[in-house]
């Protein structure tokens, strides 16, 4: 029993003495973007790579794309086509779609929340570094021996015995790289959210958009773990002589899918999740109007996510499995539909009697609700397991997952960049270009991919480099490759605009949207402490609060009816 | 008692609506739409039936995309930003939340109900026509053994497939775990009797591929290490056609062309057959005899 006799703290100061150190003037250059901890320099870091990793991924695509505009082409090799599907697969998914939502949140999460920074600085840093890492291991493969089965890596096709060489092993460094990568993200964001929220923002006060990073980044922690294990086993059955996913030898190639897709489920939601969010943050701000059912809003965020980690065997519906399993997953999936039409239904609610000003983030907002409600009904096809065994598989698939991850998450990653663009720059981006933009993507999107669920129903499936000339796969295929090129276009317009409106756009101001959320209570660009004053939050809207309480004192009228609440800001 | 009586009667419009769509839309299916918005069909009743339940979704989905669709457009254009107007601070409805909510539920209800109607006749085999193909020989037609996966009379035609880089081969009459060495196989084009349950055990030799024929049907992943398990039943009349389908699951640079033909025949055809098949290998068992043979008395002999 060695008790530890703690000495009272009597012997300190009973007042802290205030020492200022050396006010270091702030780093310039770009080593300075190196050695960054700020949370919107490692924001920008985020967003400028993921969206070079999309430019990649979509160069891929459209080079897919090419070799199936015709029948029975002969524009790629076999193997460059698998090499290039399963890139451009893993691409979009480890590289863009989920990091480019760290990015956003990296930026917007402290400043919407009030606080100074992030919980962890350096580790956030460190999130970012090995986010790169992950990436330029990746592509380093193309120098030797890109992988080439699939993003779904399925054993055997992933052994050692069918694709010896070290193309797959890349893609395990990448997953462990990223998954760290977003595994440290997660938990500062997190750490943050917890712990940092500016006075007065409860839970219930909290912006949609941090519920769903929040939400984010939990699933992520549940999810990742599950993947590293996965792909460890993997590498030690390629390179160190084990079984697991050897059949010949007791192992199960099924153990795989099962591991997989624990992951690869909840990784659907943690990518469509963030951009819910921006939708939720955008309709109500242009729609000059409230969001409708806030609390179900969130609440709904929270349930899809529990959901969300309980269909994933709806991926193995034609493998061998009981039917009581089948049925169980089928019933799991009808679920999740009920809270994402709750969310859609509260979407349009929120346009319902609003005045709409029609900016292009609202367009993007638009065409992401119709978009995605077609991503949201084809699931529910998928979801019936017989009628799943047909359509799986097929480019019905693709068409669905594009739907929902094209059509539903990269559009509200477009809403976020006109969204958000004029805080990050300072400037404006055009409304012309943007408008143009979203329509060529609106265009060029539908028409690539609505044809691909008729391919699916014609027996086409995924993953073929050719096929034959029967019935209207020509046709069908030659519509997807010409509406490919036009969604590039619409995405080309987009990179225009940013790179004209980063030095040339019309400067913007603190608050260009007259926002709700505390990012435009501060200049564009935050300075590097982000607020002087924090204000003490009253309502879900704290921006129209603050405004609202400006006007009473400066004696202006305001155009809300409702009169203003007390005294709101802090000094 | 007038309201109550009218309500039912407005229900009773729209479920009649809602039949007529249905069969119209059946009706139309075979003419036009399969491949374009249903799935591929007419080989076997499973597949049938699968478009059946795939047609039920789509009129129920198109209801909901129309409804849903609309009420943003119309949001979009009614309530676009216009001098004078003036947003209605509206933060939520919960009668109106509950009941979206409630609504939502009701159709996977109705969902979940329509596919347990249709389920068994899609998953479970059905016996085979009185015209069918009957076996002389024992060992084609299985009467015995695990019932689960054979008709209710436990008589179908059994085919072992099995899935390789890059192609199928069928083994007819046995099972995959315990075929004999002189069973009756082919690869890539099956022949199959008309009126006859065809039942499939689906195997993988090296690396997981997926048995695919859209108009008989759904597909069923072969992995290694496993046995999955599906059915077809092609109708008489049907003599002659070739229905194509190719390996679904990425199984390495040619899964492209790892092509599967099912060949319908009449039963008197696939009894020939077979007998041609079989005086194959025994010809060809004689001639590896022969020269077995030849090799034991003089190994130096070229075979």
């Amino acid at each position: 029993m060695a008790a530890t006799e703690i000495a009272p703290t009597t012997a300190l100061p009973a007042v802290p003495q205030v020492v200022a150190h050396e006010v270091r003037p702030e780093p310039r250059g770009w080593t300075s973007w190196i050695t960054t901890t700020d949370h919107k320099r490692i924001g920008i870091l985020y967003l400028v790579t993921t969206f070079a990793f999309f430019l990649i991924g979509g160069t891929e695509a459209l080079m897919m794309r090419l070799q199936l505009g015709t029948p029975d082409n002969t524009l790629l090799e076999p193997q460059t086509f698998n090499q290039l599907f399963t890139m451009h697969g893993t691409t979009m998914i480890f590289l863009f779609v989920v990091p480019v939502w760290a990015g956003f949140a990296n930026y917007f999460v402290p400043l919407m929340i009030g606080a100074r920074d992030m919980a962890f600085p350096r580790l956030n840093a460190l999130s970012y570094w090995l986010l790169l890492a992950g990436g330029i291991v990746f592509y380093a493969t193309m120098f030797f021996n890109p992988p080439e089965a699939g993003w779904t890596m399925y054993p055997p096709l992933s052994s050692s015995a069918y694709l010896p060489n070290a193309g797959i092993d890349g893609w395990i460094f990448l997953i462990h790289l990223t998954g760290m990568s977003s595994l440290l993200g997660s938990i500062n964001f997190y750490a943050t959210i917890a712990n940092m929220r500016a006075p007065g923002m409860g839970w219930g006060r909290l912006p949609l958009f941090v519920w769903a990073t929040l939400v984010y980044a939990i699933l992520l922690i549940l999810a990742l773990p599950v993947v590293a294990g996965a792909v460890t086993l993997l590498l030690t059955d390629r390179h160190f002589g084990t079984h697991f996913y050897d059949a010949t030898n007791g192992g199960s190639p099924l153990l795989w899918q099962h591991l997989f897709w624990f992951f690869g489920h909840p990784e659907v939601y943690i990518m469509i999740l963030p951009g819910f969010g921006v939708v939720s943050e955008v309709l109500p701000v242009f729609a000059r109007k409230p969001i409708f059912g806030y609390k179900a809003i969130a609440a709904a965020t929270v349930v899809i996510a529990f959901l969300g980690l309980l269909v994933w065997a709806h991926h193995m519906f034609a493998t061998p499995s009981p039917t009581v399993v089948l049925v169980f997953f089928m019933m799991s999936s009808f679920l999740i539909a009920v809270p994402t039409g709750i969310k859609i239904f509260n979407w349009i609610a929120t346009l319902w009697r609003g005045t709409i000003d029609f900016k292009t983030p609202l367009w993007f907002c638009c065409a992401f609700i119709a978009q995605f409600l077609i991503g949201g009904i084809t699931g529910v096809f998928l979801a019936i397991f017989p009628v799943d065994w047909q359509l799986t598989d097929t480019y019905y698939v693709v068409a669905h997952f594009h739907y929902v991850l094209m059509g539903g998450a990269v559009f509200t990653v477009f809403a976020a960049i006109y969204y958000w663009f004029p805080k990050i720059s300072g400037r404006l981006l055009s409304e012309g270009l943007g408008k143009l933009s979203c329509l060529l993507m609106f265009i060029g999107f539908n028409v690539t991919f609505l044809v691909q669920h008729s391919m699916g129903l014609s027996g086409m499936p995924r993953r073929i480099y050719e096929y034959p000339d029967i019935g209207h796969l020509h046709l069908y295929n030659l519509i997807s490759t010409i509406g490919s090129f036009i969604l590039a276009l619409g995405i080309l317009v987009t990179i225009i605009n940013v790179l004209r409106s980063v030095s040339r756009g019309v400067v913007a101001g603190p608050d260009p949207w007259k926002g709700n959320t505390l990012e435009w209570f501060t200049s564009s660009p935050p300075p590097v402490n982000n607020f002087d004053i924090v204000p003490r939050v009253r309502s879900v809207e704290p921006m129209k609060d603050i405004r609202r309480e400006i006007d009473r004192r400066t004696g202006r009228s305001s155009a809300l009816a409702t009169p203003a609440p007390e005294s709101l800001v802090r000094h | 008692m007038p309201r109550a009586l009218r309500a039912p009667r407005r229900h009773k419009g729209l479920l009649v609506a809602f039949a007529a769509a249905v069969v119209a839309t059946l009706a139309l299916a075979p003419a036009a739409l399969a491949g374009v918005i249903l799935p591929e069909h007419g080989g076997s009743p499973n597949a049938d039936r699968i478009n059946t339940l795939y047609t039920v979704v789509l009129v129920l989905a198109a209801i909901i995309f129309v409804g849903v669709e609309g009420a943003l457009i119309y949001s979009m254009v009614r309530f676009r930003a216009r001098k004078g107007a003036v947003a209605a601070q509206i933060r939520g409805n919960t009668r109106l939340e509950v009941g979206w909510t409630i609504g939502a539920a009701a159709l996977i209800v109705i969902l979940a109900g329509m596919t347990f109607a249709l389920l068994p006749g899609i998953r479970e085999p059905e016996n085979s026509d009185a015209n069918g193909f009957r076996a002389s020989n024992g060992g084609i037609l299985y009467a015995a053994g695990p019932v689960k996966r054979l008709p209710p009379n436990g008589k179908a035609l059994n085919i072992c497939v099995n899935g390789q880089q890059y192609l199928w081969r069928y083994t007819y009459g046995a099972r995959c775990k315990d075929a004999p060495l002189n069973s009756v196989f082919s690869y890539e084009t099956m022949v199959v009797p008309t009126g006859t349950t065809v039942t499939l055990d689906i195997v993988a030799q090296d690396v997981a591929h997926s048995w695919w024929i859209p108009e008989l049907g759904g597909k069923f992943d072969a992995i290694p290490g496993y046995t999955n398990y599906t059915w077809f039943k092609v109708p008489h009349g049907m003599e002659g056609r070739v229905f194509r389908g190719q390996c679904a699951e990425l199984c390495g640079r040619n899964h492209a062309n790892m092509i599967a033909h099912v060949k319908a025949v009449s039963p008197a055809d696939f009894e020939q057959f077979l007998a041609s098949k079989k005086a194959q290998i025994e010809a060809a068992d004689a001639g590896a005899a022969a020269s077995r043979q030849r090799l034991d008395r003089n190994p130096q002999a070229n075979p």
